[in-house]
């Protein structure tokens, strides 16, 4: 069975070339620049695929996601998920490890990996399981990384709180250099939080709603990143928010630290003004995530960290919720966006078309870069490798409807919103995992 | 008369001729209530549900015998005792309470945004009579109906409001209510006790009371949540009454004859003196308003049921 994607626009690492992508066993095959020497078809049964209009990127590789399962079924689970990802365009992603129980053992990386692997005959996104820092996520006592590591874990992370006391960082730090894995941290120092459920700001005086300081954010940051420098370890900042953020990253690399970082979609394009809806009079649940949105000031420096390197790349924190977890007070919802299925278009509207990137830039953000941090293969458009590709529709204009949302997670504050940029076709392996209209 | 909205869920947003509308309607009411035989036919056959997720006195009450002066169905629910007790959500107890055939829902909440919530779910009116540190509208306009009964009108006023603004849904009503009417308003408190950014929102703050009183017309205190004080927010109840709560001292500072209110209840000692809270000062520098708010609350709580009910017909 062989492929031939043509007429399309290739992003590779020199650029955007117009060519056409032969797959064959699940590899790329061949790639051939210009129209002149397309290969014809041959012989015996080919599928063509007129990408005229398309850019023919990378398969893009999300190296922050919940896929809830196991014990939140309801929420997400494997299957739904990697359905919601490859609608998004995404051919790996890494899953978090706060499921019930917490992938905080071997057992619970091989269930996920199994269940993966299982929905594989149908839809093949890639799932890599990332492990607990510690035991059941509670801080305390370290997980067994070099077993987890051996189940397939590709990095060690708490999401969805910080490792409270340094010294225990500073123990997974060093822990998790040794097996030569990555340590995600959640930025977040829940003390400085209190009781906040919003960005603190001018945004949170006029809604009348406790805030969070940035200051949570980056005063942890600032600490994990002087622990991994301590220890010589790779720490992965995850999902950084604010302007400050960026700053204590790029201060820690410059100094040579193995720091790397993400951002994620709505951070480039959300701010908390959101929070009051589209009459500004009412809230909207779907815009609480945490960290929280933040400002106009926020969005433009993370923009320019990922320009000049600060931010590697781009992660979803894809985070599904139910809607019973969603229609209560503000205070009382669950944190989270559902991200997959709205990350290309957000970060194309908010970085390609104001002029912020090129496409091949921000692409990058979204393929190659993510996969060099985590060391995971693809990323790149190469003869000889697994045939990974997302088809984009840069110019398709869209209204997002969460109604149409792959995951089970409808939460997601684009809804209604019109983004530019759209995945019309994901491939997996060869495999055509998703493939829709064009807008 | 009618206004052109079908709830009240906060001040910010609303227009000025509404809330003229309110307070106008309530200068009626005032007259009703002063008279002997304290009934009218404005809220026949209408019913009226308060629903109180937090304690209350004064605006529970003036909400319930506003609704029995007017000949409505008053019925109230406590959030202890009832189905929330047992883990209903705000959205199904509100469903069911809608679905008795009620016309106003009246919501007390600790969390912000959950009147609006509420009102998302229902075809009653919903007012909100106080969400989490957000507003309390109700408050706001019965204090400008005061400050206009005692002043003779709200725009030009100088307002000075003084306390824990940080955690004031009173303070964030009066702010979108007197600035829509043309007053300017002054927040002063400790710093650990005003929000961030709230120049922005167009009125002055500072951190010295003593600023913001002088040669205002109205000087309101907030009330202070004891409790704070664990939280750090405040060392003490002692040094918060001496630097910044409302002293004769202090008040004094004001524009002759100046209003003192507050919106109850009252710690006295703490943000208000008693010699203050009490009363008109020998000079006549400054009187306390604050027994005449609760009348007018009530007054103004008629108006807006009355203006309210009479938009869905």
């Amino acid at each position: 069975m062989k492929t031939l994607i043509e007429n399309g626009t290739l992003v590779t690492p020199d650029g955007l070339r117009k060519g056409n992508l032969l797959i064959e066993d699940e590899k790329i095959a061949a790639i051939f620049f210009g129209s002149s020497d397309s290969p014809n078809g041959g012989t015996g049964d080919i599928d063509v695929f007129d990408a005229s209009g398309l850019l023919v990127s990378p398969g893009l590789i999300d190296l922050h996601c919940h896929l809830r399962e196991p014990g939140f079924e309801y929420k997400e689970d494997i299957a739904s998920g990697m359905r919601a990802a490859a609608h998004g365009g995404f051919t790996s992603v890494c899953c978090m490890a706060n499921t019930h129980p917490v992938n905080d053992t071997a057992a619970v990386t091989e269930f996920i990996k199994m269940k993966a692997r299982r929905e594989c005959e149908k839809t093949a996104v890639r799932v890599y399981p990332i492990g607990a820092a510690t035991k059941g996520l509670k801080g305390e006592e370290l997980t067994e990384m070099g077993e987890l590591k051996e189940a397939g874990i590709v990095a060690v992370s708490d999401d969805g709180k910080s490792v409270v006391k340094a010294g225990r960082m500073r123990l997974v730090l060093s822990y998790a250099r040794h097996f030569g894995l990555p340590v995600i941290t959640h930025p977040e120092d829940l003390d400085l939080v209190g009781g906040g459920v919003m960005n603190e700001g001018y945004w949170s005086t006029v809604f009348g709603m406790p805030g969070t300081t940035r200051t949570a954010e980056e005063s942890i940051i600032a600490r994990d990143c002087m622990l991994a420098e301590l220890e010589s370890a790779h720490l992965h900042v995850a999902h950084v928010s604010t302007a400050g953020g960026a700053d204590v990253v790029r201060w820690f690399k410059a100094r040579g630290a193995r720091v790397t970082a993400e951002t994620a979609p709505h951070y480039l394009y959300a701010t908390d003004a959101w929070v009051g809806g589209a009459d500004g009079l009412s809230y909207d649940v779907n815009t609480r995530v945490n960290p929280p949105l933040r400002t106009e000031k926020d969005t433009q420096a993370l923009i320019e960290a990922l320009k000049d390197g600060t931010i590697d790349c781009i992660a979803t924190d894809h985070a599904p919720h139910h809607a019973d977890d969603k229609n209560v007070e503000f205070a009382l919802a669950a944190s989270g966006i559902s991200g997959f299925e709205t990350a290309l278009g957000v970060c194309w509207t908010a970085l390609v078309v104001p002029g912020h990137m090129t496409p091949e830039q921000m692409l990058r953000k979204m393929t190659r870069d993510p996969a060099r941090v985590f060391a995971l293969p693809g990323g790149s458009l190469e003869t000889g490798a697994p045939a990974d590709v997302a088809l984009i529709d840069p110019a398709g204009e869209w209204i997002v409807d969460v109604a149409e949302f792959f995951s089970k997670g409808k939460n997601n504050p684009f809804h209604g919103k019109k983004l530019t940029g759209k995945v019309v076709a994901t491939y997996v392996g060869g495999k055509c995992v998703y493939r829709g209209s064009r807008p | 008369m009618a206004l052109s909205q079908k709830d009240l869920l906060g001040l910010r947003g609303v227009s000025a001729a509404d809330i003229s509308e309110i307070l106008n309607t309530a200068d009626l009411m005032k007259v009703i209530l002063a008279s002997n035989n304290k009934k009218t036919p404005h809220l026949q056959g209408k019913t009226i549900l308060t629903v109180f997720y937090e304690n209350s006195t004064r605006t529970r009450l003036s909400f319930e015998l506003a609704s029995k002066y007017m000949g409505g169905v008053a019925a109230n629910m406590s959030a202890s005792g009832s189905s929330v007790a047992k883990g209903e959500t705000l959205v199904d107890t509100a469903r069911t309470l809608d679905r008795m055939a009620s016309d106003v829902l009246i919501l007390r909440h600790p969390m912000t945004g959950a009147p609006h919530l509420m009102a998302k779910h229902v075809k009653a009116s919903v007012i909100n009579a106080g969400d989490g540190t957000n507003e309390h509208p109700t408050q706001a306009l019965l204090d400008m109906f005061t400050m206009k009964e005692k002043l003779g009108g709200i725009s030009g006023l100088q307002v000075a409001i003084v306390g824990d603004v940080t955690h004031s849904r009173v303070a964030r009503s009066n702010l979108w209510g007197l600035t829509t009417m043309g007053a300017r308003v002054t927040f002063a408190g400790p710093s650990t006790l005003l929000p961030p950014e709230l120049e922005a929102a167009g009125c002055r703050v500072t951190e010295c009371v003593d600023d913001a009183v002088r040669e205002a017309d109205v000087v309101m205190g907030l009330r202070i949540q004891l409790e704070r004080q664990q939280k750090g927010l405040f060392p003490s109840v002692r040094e918060y009454h001496k630097f910044f709560g409302l002293t004769p001292e202090r008040v004094a500072l004001a524009k002759k004859g100046a209003l003192v209110m507050h919106p109850g209840p009252m710690n006295r000692g703490v943000e208000i003196s008693s010699i203050v809270a009490d009363g008109e000062s020998s000079q006549g520098q400054y009187q306390s308003v604050i027994d005449e708010q609760v009348t007018n609350g009530v007054a103004v709580r008629m108006a807006l049921l009355f203006l309210l009910t009479r938009r869905n017909g």
